[in-house]
């Protein structure tokens, strides 16, 4: 119905975007008519959604326009930029931002390096930099889950893991099967979305393939690829980042510094 | 000072003890010396530092400045994980690990690469008066018998100081009084030297020889039982 009211793009975009907001603000009322308070969090997350992704469009128009390279100094900076969000949202863990861009720049970088070699991912800006982004996107996701995990285990587990350190435990063996379940817990969605491809979702590459004219059959399989490859990219940077994070947790001298708080007591 | 001081080289040594923890000095320049078969306690009030203080002793916990002499030996000489064997610690909760008792004895000695026999586990529930309960399941236990697998778990690493960080204030007046009469067995049994914190003045005098009181993280004083008598006004 839009589409023959406004034949200009940026009209029938602005617009479309409008009647998006206008569903987001009507779950935000919902959401207050049972008294739970989402309003600033909502507001400010679509302001900079909307902000965000036009820089981006804008961007991209004009490395269009550049050489190919340019695309990897995008998803260098993307990578910077999602290790930043992963440590802010792991506050308190020690050495947070320092293993959120070795983990995602690894799990990320390795798969989104090795496929474009293969061919797998074009090297065209558009081809690279969208696919690159929710691949390093979904690594992100992942370093965050994996973070959080393991330091509400850590806290939840400071008495075993203390008792364990007074007997004379290396520091790594206390934490091992905190480790395992962050790793586990993190790549549940990544898991599930491979699992759920097609059945429960269609993802909007493979959307987006379909709507720009590209053979179904094709453009099903492409999502398949693309799916495994953010699973690889997660669970590698899942390994990681688990990985690097029980040796932040402890000083040189194996006392455990990821804590709730001061030790307590007399 | 008191005699018993200076009777023996000092198996334990804080020196000049300091930790500093979120800008508050917690432990705050304290020098004392443990002998063999001694039970020093820790008195003091709620958050004067006890716990803080027992927590450097091997080193779970990092001074800010001051070391510990473990038998005229610098602590941080020492590997962490052989410090801990070394000086072994009861914690206010038992933290047990899922499994048998059996299986929670064995957790220390496996640390090192070495497999505790079936002897010698027997042995060590015999000594803390549970014996023939190796394979119980830890789930099953009642704070009292908990509190004594702890013990037991922390002598299966042949300790040579025992640090007890308020062993019996989550236990009835009758696993109190058993814990007690076994603390003062394993003493005397192991030759250990033992650190005891408690807010109980009259467990002070029936276990220690001497008692040092701190007080915002500082030694307020130290000397025998008998010669300390009013640091029960203090605790609270």
């Amino acid at each position: 119905m839009l589409k023959t009211v406004f034949t200009d793009q940026v009209a029938l975009g602005s617009v479309q975007a409008a009647l998006a907001v206008a569903v987001t603000l009507a779950v935000m009322l919902l959401a207050r008519a049972r008294a739970i308070h989402l309003e600033r969090d909502i507001v400010v997350a679509v302001v900079r959604g909307i902000a965000q992704i036009l820089a981006v469009g804008s961007v991209l128009l004009l490395l269009l326009r550049g050489p190919r390279w340019t695309g990897v100094f995008l998803l260098v900076g993307m990578t910077i930029a999602a290790a930043t969000t992963s440590a802010r949202r792991a506050r308190g863990v020690p050495g947070a931002f320092r293993v959120s861009l070795t983990s995602i720049g690894l799990g990320a970088g390795s798969v989104i390096a090795l496929m474009t070699w293969a061919g797998v991912i074009d090297t065209a800006i558009t081809a690279l930099v969208p696919i690159g982004s929710m691949i390093v996107a979904n690594a992100m996701n992942t370093n965050s889950l994996a973070l959080n995990r393991f330091r509400s285990e850590v806290e939840s587990h400071v008495g075993l893991i203390e008792t364990a350190l007074a007997l004379g435990a290396g520091a790594k063996e206390t934490v091992s099967p905190y480790v395992r379940a962050a790793c586990e817990a993190s790549l549940i969605p990544a898991i599930d979305s491979l699992r759920s491809l097609g059945i429960v979702w269609i993802p909007g590459l493979m959307t987006g393939m379909l709507l720009s004219g590209s053979e179904p059959i094709y453009a099903a399989i492409y999502q398949f690829v693309m799916i495994a490859l953010i699973f690889s990219a997660s669970g590698l940077t899942a390994l990681t980042s688990t990985l690097l994070i029980r040796t932040y947790a402890f000083s040189p001298a194996e006392q455990l510094t990821l804590r709730p708080g001061p030790a307590a007591g007399g | 000072m008191s005699t018993l001081e200076t009777a023996d080289p000092p198996l334990l040594e804080a020196a000049h003890l300091s930790r500093v923890a979120g800008g508050v000095r917690v432990v705050d320049d304290v020098t004392v010396r443990v002998r063999r078969r001694e039970v020093l306690a820790v008195v003091g009030p709620s958050g004067s530092g006890k716990s803080s203080f027992l927590r450097l002793l091997n080193r779970l916990d990092e001074p800010t400045s001051g070391t510990v002499y473990l038998e005229g030996r610098d602590y941080r000489l020492i590997p962490p994980r052989e410090l801990r064997r070394r000086v072994g610690m009861v914690t206010q909760t038992a933290f047990l690990f899922p499994g048998t008792i059996g299986d929670n004895l064995r957790v220390g000695p496996r640390h090192r690469g070495q497999e505790l026999s079936e002897e010698t586990i027997a042995f060590l529930l015999e000594k803390v008066g549970l014996g023939g309960r190796a394979g119980s399941d830890v789930r099953h236990l009642s704070g009292g018998e908990a509190q004594r697998v702890s013990v037991a778990r922390a002598l299966a690493n042949d300790p040579a100081v025992l640090l007890l960080d308020e062993p019996t204030s989550a236990l009835d007046e009758a696993a109190t009084r058993d814990v007690e009469t076994l603390i003062r067995r394993i003493v005397g049994d192991q030759k250990l030297a033992c650190l005891l914190v408690t807010h109980d003045q009259a467990q002070a005098g029936r276990l220690a020889g001497r008692v040092m009181v701190l007080a915002a993280g500082k030694l307020e004083r130290i000397g025998a039982t008998d010669e300390v008598p009013h640091a029960e006004d203090r605790l609270h």
